[in-house]
């Protein structure tokens, strides 16, 4: 067995060899690969290949830029390195000959230089974004080979486990403790205090089970992470083993993510064969051996009693705590439930310790926060923030603000469990408490932008229609309160509400959270509350004048062809509508068959836009009447 | 569909690298449905009697989590992502579309089997909604329109294949 000392300076060679050469970096994280980057890798081999060029391609994780990807950087010792964004397969040979072969840096497909590296944490200063970020978790995600254990451990990886293994297991929960660290699972329980119950349970044997169940729908940073950097996590986890005294860790990680269980397992394979898993670990009196197990499909799973009894292969449903699972867990032993991120922290805070990483953030929220952001801002992706960094500064400096210059409207922080946030509340900063009290939570960190033609009764619907479908139904009150909350709901948006609807949707979700055990129910009326405190007018436009200001519940909407607009001439729309609800022969004006319109909006989206003849109408009322003047005056 | 025959073989061949612990269960359904496509009631019951549970207990553990399917898919399998970024950006008329181009029901199999219709909660690809996945592809920034345009060379693949059995059937 060669020691760490050995496998480190094995690890940092084989780098250097890579950095003193000319190489290619290319995102293939899931995102990555949605926007075409494994064809960009396959024209990228055949180009070297063709001219017989020996530049190796180094397949990274994910650098948070998805509206970026397919997304290359291409560098060179003594050289810039530049980053090129949405890099298509045919502009492959021109990166080739101009940047790896030649010396020109192609600045006209170019996103920006990659600065950092070598311990700091890369950046593209042209990017403005790059100013507001904090990269920790993130620190290597897209910048290592995720299935190279090599590139993480001559960034620092598994130092941080031998300084571990040097310590007491007291003095790293007590280094946890100093760092303030809050669980990243969205309740923000104190890490150390789960920490030290685990240590001091007296019931042996004792498990760890990292929680990968990211359910919210929007939400993709536990998958960038273990797609990106796995490493960091399992050896937050053997940290996590060796400070409680478990011998056993569990990733529960969803099926839905085949490419991050892969990489686990690769990494997993890869941490075994250097003697950082298994038996007598860096020659140490210690022993921890980590399994995957893969979700299902539940929601309700991300809870973490609900998430055990998954583990122990039954139906995911919650139970009454306490016991916690710190006292009594998995198989009825202590078990140790965090989140994929709050491992993720564990590694830079036993190896800088934990009053550096209370230097950053807020009082009550130390660290950083990861978001992903989408919906409507320019630049979607995935960030890692100072807690404290506003809203603002999110959506706006990071986010780019809102795309095709449309009116905001509405940020959605926390997915099903959190809240719809106002203009008004932008400037908040971020972190537990003051997300709480603006009636969001944290959650998973999804953030999803809204604009003007987004209807927030609408959203309301749609996060309660989640909930509902998830909902494992123990509970009563989860299991029909929510659904009674959803029929209301869908009578607004279809124009069938009444004012007193508002009372008893406060009052449902009332029920609904004091009725329900665990945070799926305890959460799943915080859309409603949030759209309902800030968002009234909306509700009332739909109840009292059945109108939906955002032009989207199907109810209240109709679409009209603006007589002066259509260009007659053309057919789009008459050809292309699926119900032939639109009539008039060539040279005349179209028109709409109301009745037999599905609302569909094709004929919308095909209106050339030299004519933009196609709108929509809310409410229903403002439709002009097609018959004659003629016909009107005789009625 | 898989006969019994076949489908006790798979689940004989699955069964074969496991224990007998309660808590294989879970990836015991996940491998058994990555060998048939689906769960059929046979492989169920031949999974209860392994782990010496109740039928009903397995089948309540298969019925809770959304993975598991009991109908075959269909050879293009479309998925239509439902997250909170395809929502806002028009998924309900991308997944009326679909029904509507399909002739299917959200979690139908055509009865031909060559096309099947599911709803998915998010697949994660938030910048590019709303998505739409048929036979693995995802098919980015979709509209109503587009729809029908991503369809046509599966559709054209499947009448091709049609024709053929056809002609195969006759001779």
């Amino acid at each position: 067995m060669m020691t760490f000392e050995e496998i480190r300076n094995r690890a940092r060679s084989e780098w250097e060899t890579l950095q003193n050469g000319v190489y290619i970096l290319i995102g293939t994280a899931t995102c990555g690969r949605a926007a075409g980057a494994l064809d960009v890798v396959d024209v990228f081999d055949k180009e070297l290949a063709r001219r017989k060029l020996e530049v190796p391609i180094v397949k990274v994780g994910c650098t948070g830029l998805c509206h970026a990807d397919p997304f290359v950087t291409i560098a060179k010792p003594g050289s810039l390195r530049v980053a090129y964004a949405n890099v298509a397969p045919d502009s492959v040979p021109r990166l080739v000959e101009g940047y790896v072969a030649g010396d020109d840096p192609c600045l006209e497909l170019a996103l920006g230089t990659v600065e950092g590296g070598d311990g700091e944490t890369i950046s593209i200063p042209e990017l403005p974004r790059f100013e507001r970020e904090l990269r920790l978790i993130l620190r290597h995600c897209g910048y290592i080979d995720p299935e190279n254990i090599n590139h993480y451990i001559a960034n620092g990886g598994y130092g941080a486990l031998e300084k571990a293994l040097k310590m007491s297991a007291a003095k790293i929960i007590g280094e946890l403790k100093k760092s303030g660290l809050r669980g990243r699972g969205g309740a923000g329980f104190p890490a150390h205090t789960k920490w030290e119950l685990c240590r001091k349970a007296g019931s042996r044997p004792k498990y760890v089970i990292c929680n990968a169940d990211e359910g919210d729908p929007g939400a993709f940073m536990d998958r960038v992470v273990l797609e990106s950097d796995p490493h960091e996590v399992i050896e937050g986890m053997i940290i996590a083993g060796y400070a409680i005294g478990a011998e056993r860790g569990y990733i529960y990680v969803r099926s839905e993510y085949p490419l991050a269980i892969e990489r686990i397992q690769i990494a997993l394979r890869q941490a075994n064969e250097m003697g950082f898993l298994g038996d007598n670990i860096l020659g140490n009196d210690f022993g921890f051996k980590i399994e995957i197990a893969a979700g299902a499909g539940a929601f309700v799973s991300g809870e973490e009693t609900a998430l055990i009894a998954a583990v122990e292969g039954r139906m995911s449903t919650p139970r009454p705590r306490p016991p916690y699972p710190a006292e009594s867990g998995l198989w009825s032993k202590p078990t140790l439930l965090n989140n994929v991120k709050t491992f993720g922290y564990v590694p830079l805070i036993v190896e800088r310790g934990g009053d550096w990483f209370s230097s950053i953030g807020t009082e009550g929220s130390k660290g950083t926060a990861m978001f992903t952001l989408a919906g409507k801002v320019v630049n979607s992706g995935l960030a890692e923030v100072p807690m404290g960094t506003t809203l603002r500064e999110l959506v706006y400096d990071i986010g780019g603000g809102i795309a095709k210059d449309k009116q905001f409207k509405a940020v959605q922080i926390g997915g099903p469990s959190g809240g719809c946030l106002p203009e008004a509340l932008l400037d908040i900063p971020i972190d537990y408490d003051s997300l709480r009290e603006a009636g969001s939570m944290m959650g998973s960190g999804g953030m999803i932008v809204m604009d003007e033609d987004n209807c927030m009764v609408d959203a309301a619907r749609f996060f309660l229609d989640f909930s509902t479908k998830e909902s494992c139904g123990l509970c009563t009150m989860c299991r029909l309160g929510t659904l009674q909350m959803l029929r209301v709901l869908e009578d607004i948006t279809a124009g069938r509400g009444k004012i007193e609807d508002l009372d008893l949707l406060l009052a449902l979700a009332e029920d609904v959270k004091m009725g329900s055990l665990c945070g799926l129910g305890k959460t799943a009326p915080n859309p409603v509350l949030t759209t309902l405190r800030y968002f009234r007018d909306e509700y009332e436009a739909h109840i009292l004048e059945k109108r939906c200001s955002a032009r989207v519940c199907p109810e209240l909407t109709v679409y009209y062809i603006l007589p002066e607009k259509c260009d007659r001439a053309c057919e789009h729309c008459v050809l292309t509508c699926p119900t032939e609800a639109i009539k008039g022969e060539k040279g005349e004006v179209k028109t709409i068959d109301q009745e037999k319109c599905s609302k569909c909006g094709t004929c919308l989206e095909v209106c050339p836009p030299e004519y933009n003849a196609v709108v929509k109408l809310s409410p229903v009322s403002l439709l002009p009447s097609s018959k004659s003047p003629a016909e009107e005056a005789q009625k | 569909m898989i006969t019994e025959e076949q489908a006790g073989k798979a689940v004989g061949e699955v069964l074969g690298h496991y224990k007998k612990e309660k808590k294989n269960l879970i990836p015991l359904l996940q491998e058994v449905q990555a060998t048939l496509g689906y769960l059929p009631r046979k492989a169920l019951q031949g999974i209860a009697d392994f782990l010496k549970m109740p039928d009903v207990e397995v089948w309540g553990v298969a019925t809770f989590y959304n993975q598991f399917r009991f109908v075959p898919l269909g050879r293009y399998h479309t998925t239509v992502c439902m997250g909170t970024a395809c929502h806002l950006a028009g998924g309900r008329l991308i997944l009326e579309a679909l029904e509507r181009e399909l002739n299917l029901k959200v979690g139908e199999t055509a009865e031909d089997g060559k096309f099947s219709l599911e709803r998915v909660a998010c697949i994660g690809c938030c910048m590019l909604a709303p998505v739409v996945v048929i036979k693995d592809k995802i098919q980015p920034k979709m509209t109503p329109f587009r729809v029908e345009e991503a369809l046509i060379p599966y559709k054209q693949e499947a009448r091709g294949e049609l024709e053929e059995g056809k002609s195969e059937s006759k001779s």
